[in-house]
């Protein structure tokens, strides 16, 4: 539209006004505790001012729509309007701009992670003035933060259920993934467990196939893992798997398992966040821990310019509540920048956490006691990468070792044990004042002496890294200090 | 069987000079000490026998102190399990730091699994420890031979 039109056209004057003279554009605005944040970065089509980009990103993904309707005339439209308050070019990438926006937090129902995603992120990422919108990072208000139910255990009470402290916990996902009948399936969960893992894993695709029907897939796998808990004294689990095409299904699925004695399921990502929330509140209800596989997610995490960063995921994960989410490696086969998987790992983890460019984290967080979700690092990883592994991601976490445990050439069992074996050894050096990072190594290779299994995997891995460039990265980096 | 409960049983039996490495760290970590014994080692109990209160507001130059109570209780109960756990009453963790074994019996029997066969192909499983089924209370380990014991103390 031309500047005259601007000028001569008011507020309530039928037809359209741009997003930014409707109140959807405010510098001066003062960020309320209660308002919800939103740090978006907002790539313009060529032409469209960022500001005016801002302010309808703001406008339809809370109160407005194309035109002017006199029906916003009936409601308190200020207070519902989200307001763009900041705008700014991100540095050294033209064309892109990270734009901070606030919402009231009259916007949400209550404890519904649905509801928050279909304003946020509902329409406004097809809207045809951007080229391309993501969702970098959310600030949920403790008033909000309050109405969600949060992990159904958390760290603390899921490491009392288990009574395993002071070590990231260790699983596998058994191998292969499709194909394997109950019984086989159970002798690969039986020969983890007994070698060391504390659990092992349903792939997430692994649901109900004619090769494996659900049931006996959770008979046999209970029969291995009470096995192990016999041979070795200690909690073992196995992530049974119930995501099904239908809520009822899932529900089926779930209480089968209480009745076997599984003390933990797992759901996908793909499931959808109510199925999600749902599952959360059974598991609380019912006792089980509750392991959430992220699958689908790297179709809109990962590309720095268009969608939703995993941290934002994280964050709805851990409000709507499960006890494990998969995290990503640093070190694996997987996407994950190093400094950008800290700041996940804070996010699921710390009760509150800082604003923090160089991680990503664009806002203070205060998670008001929340308990905290074990991370987990799954993909590409074994037991001479121990040292990192705990450098990058902490104790708190769970370090899955399928193919790690399932390839070792002494067997299942010497591959559990290999990586048991490597994670004291690791620990009781970093616990000895050594340095384990650079140490590392050699840490690995004295524990080997006294185990052949852990000697077999050092040389059988020794050379397998995967270096290959994050494509999601701060925009911020730490500048060395010139000498 | 070899029980695998704790933060380092796939290690070599720890000296006493290694254990005192880690109670060293919980003390620079301003965590509170506790030894704990049971002749009842079933993966659910969680209550083992306290040796003594648990030891607050150690500092790490303190921890012959912590090291006194952990060689007494190894020696008062060296044929049975002895752990040491460290607390930490953080806000945010409230829980158990660090938990290793420190003693065990010089033969240990292990678990019997035990299956009850019911509807729909359905099993419930009952876990039993082989010395605890057998002996009462006190007499479930055999004791070892000589004044010390094995794992600790050289």
């Amino acid at each position: 539209m031309s500047t005259t039109e601007k000028k001569t056209k008011s507020r309530w004057d039928s037809g359209v006004t741009p997003y930014a003279e409707m109140g959807y554009w405010d510098p001066d605005y003062e960020p309320k505790d209660t308002d919800v944040l939103c740090a978006f970065r907002i790539t313009p089509q060529e032409g469209v001012d960022a500001i005016e980009a801002a302010a309808a990103v703001a406008g339809e993904s809370s109160t407005a729509t194309w035109t002017v309707v006199w029906t916003d005339r009936l409601t308190s439209y200020e207070h519902y309007q989200a307001k763009a308050y900041s705008v700014e070019e991100v540095p050294g990438t033209p064309g892109q701009y990270i734009a901070l926006i606030a919402y009231d937090l009259d916007l949400f129902e209550e404890g519904s992670i649905a509801n928050l995603t279909s304003s946020i992120i509902g329409n406004v990422f097809g809207f045809k003035p951007l080229k391309a919108l993501r969702l970098e990072d959310m600030r949920i208000p403790v008033a909000y933060v309050k109405t969600f139910p949060g992990p159904p255990h958390g760290i603390t009470m899921e490491r009392e259920y288990l009574d395993k402290f002071g070590r990231p916990l260790i699983g596998a996902t058994t191998k292969p993934k499709l194909g394997l009948s109950a019984k086989n399936y159970g002798r690969v969960v039986y020969e983890a467990l007994r070698g060391g893992l504390d659990f092992t894993k349903d792939d997430e695709n692994i649901n109900s196939q004619p090769f494996m029907r659900w049931r006996d897939r959770y008979i046999h796998s209970m029969e291995a893992v009470q096995r192990a808990q016999a041979a070795t004294g200690e909690v073992k689990g196995h992530y049974l798997n119930v995501t099904a095409a239908t809520m009822e299904e899932m529900y089926e699925r779930a209480e089968f398992a209480k009745e076997v004695g599984s003390i933990i399921i797992m759901q996908d990502l793909t499931v959808g966040y109510t199925a999600m929330t749902s599952m959360s509140k059974w598991c609380r209800q019912n006792g089980l821990i509750l392991h959430l596989h992220r699958a689908g997610h790297g179709t809109y995490t990962r590309q720095k310019t268009h969608g939703v960063s995993f941290r934002v995921i994280a964050k709805w994960c851990r409000l709507l509540g499960v006890d494990h989410i998969h995290a990503g490696t640093v070190v694996g086969k997987l996407e994950g920048d190093p400094a950008m998987i800290m700041g996940y790992y804070k996010t699921l983890r710390d009760n509150y956490v800082k604003k923090d460019l160089e991680q990503g984290i664009y806002f203070d967080q205060d998670w008001a006691s929340m308990p905290g979700v074990m991370p987990v690092a799954s993909g590409g990883i074994h037991a001479g990468q121990m040292h990192q592994l705990l450098h990058y991601l902490g104790e708190d976490s769970i370090l899955q070792f399928g193919g790690g445990t399932i390839g070792h050439p002494m067997g299942i069992a010497a591959g559990a044990s290999a990586n048991r074996t490597a994670v004291e050894a690791i620990i009781q050096a970093r616990n000895e004042g050594r340095d384990y990072y650079v140490e590392g190594p050699d840490i690995l290779v004295e524990a080997a002496k006294g185990c052949p299994e852990l000697n077999a995997a050092l040389e059988v891995w020794k050379d397998i890294t995967f270096d290959y460039t994050s494509t999601d990265t701060a925009d911020v980096v730490v500048t060395p200090t010139s000498a | 069987m070899r029980l695998t409960q704790g933060q380092f049983s796939f290690l070599p039996d720890l000296t006493d000079e290694q254990i005192q490495a880690q109670v060293a760290y919980a003390l620079r970590n301003g965590w509170s000490i506790m030894v704990e014994y049971t002749d009842d080692p079933h993966p659910r109990n969680g209550l083992w026998e306290m040796w003594s209160p648990p030891m607050f507001d150690l500092t790490e130059d303190e921890v012959d102190v912590a090291m006194r109570d952990v060689r007494a209780c190894i020696e008062a109960h060296g044929d049975v399990y002895v752990k040491i756990v460290a607390y930490d009453r953080s806000l945010g963790r409230q829980t158990s730091a660090m938990s290793f074994i420190v003693n065990r019996p010089a033969v240990e029997p292990g678990f019997k699994l035990e299956r009850q066969e019911t509807n729909d192909r359905v099993i419930r499983y009952t876990i039993t420890s082989y010395a605890v089924d057998q002996n009462p209370h006190g007499s479930r380990y055999a004791a070892k031979t000589g004044s010390t014991n094995g794992s600790a103390g050289e």
